[in-house]
């Protein structure tokens, strides 16, 4: 039950941040997501996001930070292989089931619903 | 930013109008996106458990059914019309989440049906959550540079 | 002369709205003016496959209810000026296109439908025009999809934001005497106070609005205790106690006979931030709800301000500030009841 309870309070605590970027500096939602995608990143730079997944389970998984320290963990693990070039081939390896299921479902429930307004 | 310079007339409506506007509920807007960010977190937390028990998929790799079920809800939710009523009462705490990701792809696929399959759907499908996409691969790559050549110093 | 001091139009000839037509979907049915409207839908669609032919549809039902209620054919209008918030004005093109009547596209964003009055006015009062109609139109999903998200996605709306009418409102002007007379037009100039959030359009069209009722008051002598009612179009609860101010630092009083379309249009508890806008909003609201108030001797003298923000989605993104005009037309029970 207290790993329910820390993944709410991570997961809540991710979301006021968000919050407080779009009511008092304005952000357009995009602006955030796109920010919290390249915090996520940088903060799996120094090693640090895995610590918070450790931490706070899916509390840290599923805010978009952590698509941003999945692209870095792909590359980096293909790196490790093929060099540099392991990079370009690895970005996408770990978040292609988000990627591709975002894609798909998105595309089924277009063809299949109408706009409600 | 030159062009964007307000004039002192502008600068002084700026000011004038200050206290007739309503300022934003911080809090209950931070309260809620709270509640709901952290709800939907602990359901993915359940999700993750459940792929864990049932399918053996380490904590690890539990990550990427979780999020794809998450997706799946989320469009679900959108196509119903239910999401943009969430998403106006949670704010971030909808938005920041993952289903906020699928939100903004298949709201976007779902507006411009009118248009057809191919230059409604499909091009518009990464209209507002492609910006996520581009910042996190350029990030990543950029990042997984630097990494790298430090390791190799190193 | 016609032009009464330096933005004003005085009409020589007698003009008269001869009749209105309104359609409204169904948020706007259920407000406090529902009852006011000539049809009514209880779905966003209309009926019809996407928004944008809900709109249209919305427009064409509101201009055969004009129609029918002044019991004329199109064929006997000599011009159609319209307009709607749609890239091109498109819904008011493609209606032009069904009614074959000589056509003249208006676009003032909001602002149009007293444009599409006080143009159509002008028109006849300089004899090119016997019969003229007029129509906008705007839709909640299509002012949405354009200018804000998708209409399913979950983005916040701060309390300063409005919500766009889904309506249409349509008239007929000539000078065939009826009840309610067109007397004078006030034609604003574009202003821009710096505004930038496209989330409030309040607080960026209130100084139009401001400008182009203290420039109408100067023009022609009259004082804000001359109308029973100055009301204006969308400034909504947040661009309403601005204009209040605006106008009291001019030494005009608007306190006791100021209301907003875009508040009369929705009861509070309706989930619709500041109040209502579109160019429908102003339209439906003079068109059913104030007409009807005249026609029962409640309202003798009105001014009518519709105020619009004259920008898109890339000016925004641009980071350019939000131009804004407001036109204001003056209605009157005509003398002994215009009949």
């Amino acid at each position: 039950m207290v790993e329910y309870f820390i993944a709410f309070v991570v997961g809540g605590l991710i979301c006021v941040v968000g919050q407080l970027l779009m009511d008092i500096f304005k952000l357009t939602p995009a602006h955030v997501t796109s920010s919290f995608v390249v915090a996520g990143a940088a903060l799996d730079g120094f090693g640090l996001y895995d610590k918070l997944i450790q931490f706070a389970g899916a509390g840290a998984t599923v805010p978009i930070t952590s698509f941003g320290h999945s692209l870095l963990h792909g590359a980096m693990a293909e790196a490790e292989e093929h060099g540099f070039i392991g990079i370009a081939m690895g970005i996408f390896q770990l978040t292609s089931a988000g990627i591709s299921s975002a894609i798909l479902f998105g595309f089924i429930v277009a063809v299949l619903f109408k706009p409600k307004g | 930013m030159g062009k964007n310079e307000l004039s002192p007339e502008q600068q002084a409506y700026k000011e004038k109008i200050k206290p007739l506007q309503p300022t934003p509920p911080y809090f209950v807007n931070c309260l809620k996106a709270f509640l709901i960010g952290g709800l939907i977190c602990a359901i993915g937390q359940g999700i993750t458990n459940f792929y864990i028990t049932f399918f053996n998929f380490t904590e690890k790799t539990a990550g990427n059914p979780t999020v794809a079920t998450l997706i799946l809800v989320a469009s679900l939710l959108t196509g119903i019309g239910v999401y943009d009523k969430l998403g106006q009462f949670a704010g971030a705490g909808s938005i920041v989440p993952v289903t906020g990701f699928a939100n903004a792809v298949t709201s976007a696929a779902l507006e411009h049906k009118s248009e057809g399959l191919v230059l409604g759907v499909a091009t518009n499908l990464f209209k507002l959550a492609g910006a996520v996409i581009v910042f996190g691969a350029v990030a990543a790559y950029i990042i997984g540079m630097i990494r790298y050549l430090f390791q190799m110093v190193l | 002369m016609k032009l009464t001091g330096k933005q004003t139009w005085t009409y020589s000839k007698p003009l008269y709205i001869n009749a209105t037509g309104t359609a409204v979907g169904p948020e706007e049915a259920a407000g406090p003016l529902g009852e006011t409207y000539d049809i009514t839908f209880g779905d966003l669609h209309c009926g019809q496959e996407n928004w944008e032919l809900a709109e249209r549809h919305l427009m064409e039902q509101a201009i055969d209810a004009c129609m029918k209620n002044a019991g004329k054919t199109p064929d006997e209008m000599d011009l159609f000026l319209s307009g709607d918030l749609i890239n091109q004005t498109i819904i008011a093109n493609y209606t032009a296109r069904k009614n074959q009547i000589p056509y003249l596209g208006m676009f003032g964003a909001c602002s149009t439908s007293m444009e599409t009055l006080a143009l159509a006015s002008a028109l006849i009062d300089g004899d090119f025009a016997n019969t003229v109609l007029t129509a906008v139109s705007s839709h909640n999903a299509t002012a949405e999809r354009q200018f804000r998200y998708p209409t399913e996605y979950g983005g916040q709306k701060p309390d300063t934001a409005t919500y766009t009418v889904t309506g249409a409102g349509a008239s007929i002007i000539s000078s065939k005497p009826s009840p309610y007379q067109i007397k004078m037009a006030t034609i604003g100039r574009v202003l821009d106070l710096g505004i930038t959030d496209p989330f409030d359009m309040g607080s960026a069209m209130a100084p139009a609005a401001a400008d182009t009722i203290a420039t109408h008051f100067e023009d022609t002598g009259r004082s804000p205790s001359d109308y029973d009612l100055i009301v204006t179009g969308d400034l909504s609860a947040v661009g309403s106690p601005i204009l209040l101010e605006l106008l009291r630092e001019k030494n005009y009083d608007l306190s006791s006979n100021h209301q907003d379309c875009g508040l009369l249009v929705y009861r509070p508890d309706q989930p619709v931030f500041a109040g209502g806008s579109g160019c429908a909003c102003s339209a439906v609201v003079t068109y059913g709800h104030l007409l009807k108030e005249m026609k029962e001797g409640k309202l003798k003298r009105i001014f009518v301000i519709a105020t619009g923000a004259l920008m898109n989605p890339m000016m925004v993104q641009q980071k350019e500030t939000i131009p804004t005009i407001a036109h204001g037309v003056v209605i009157e029970v005509a003398d002994g009841g215009g009949v």
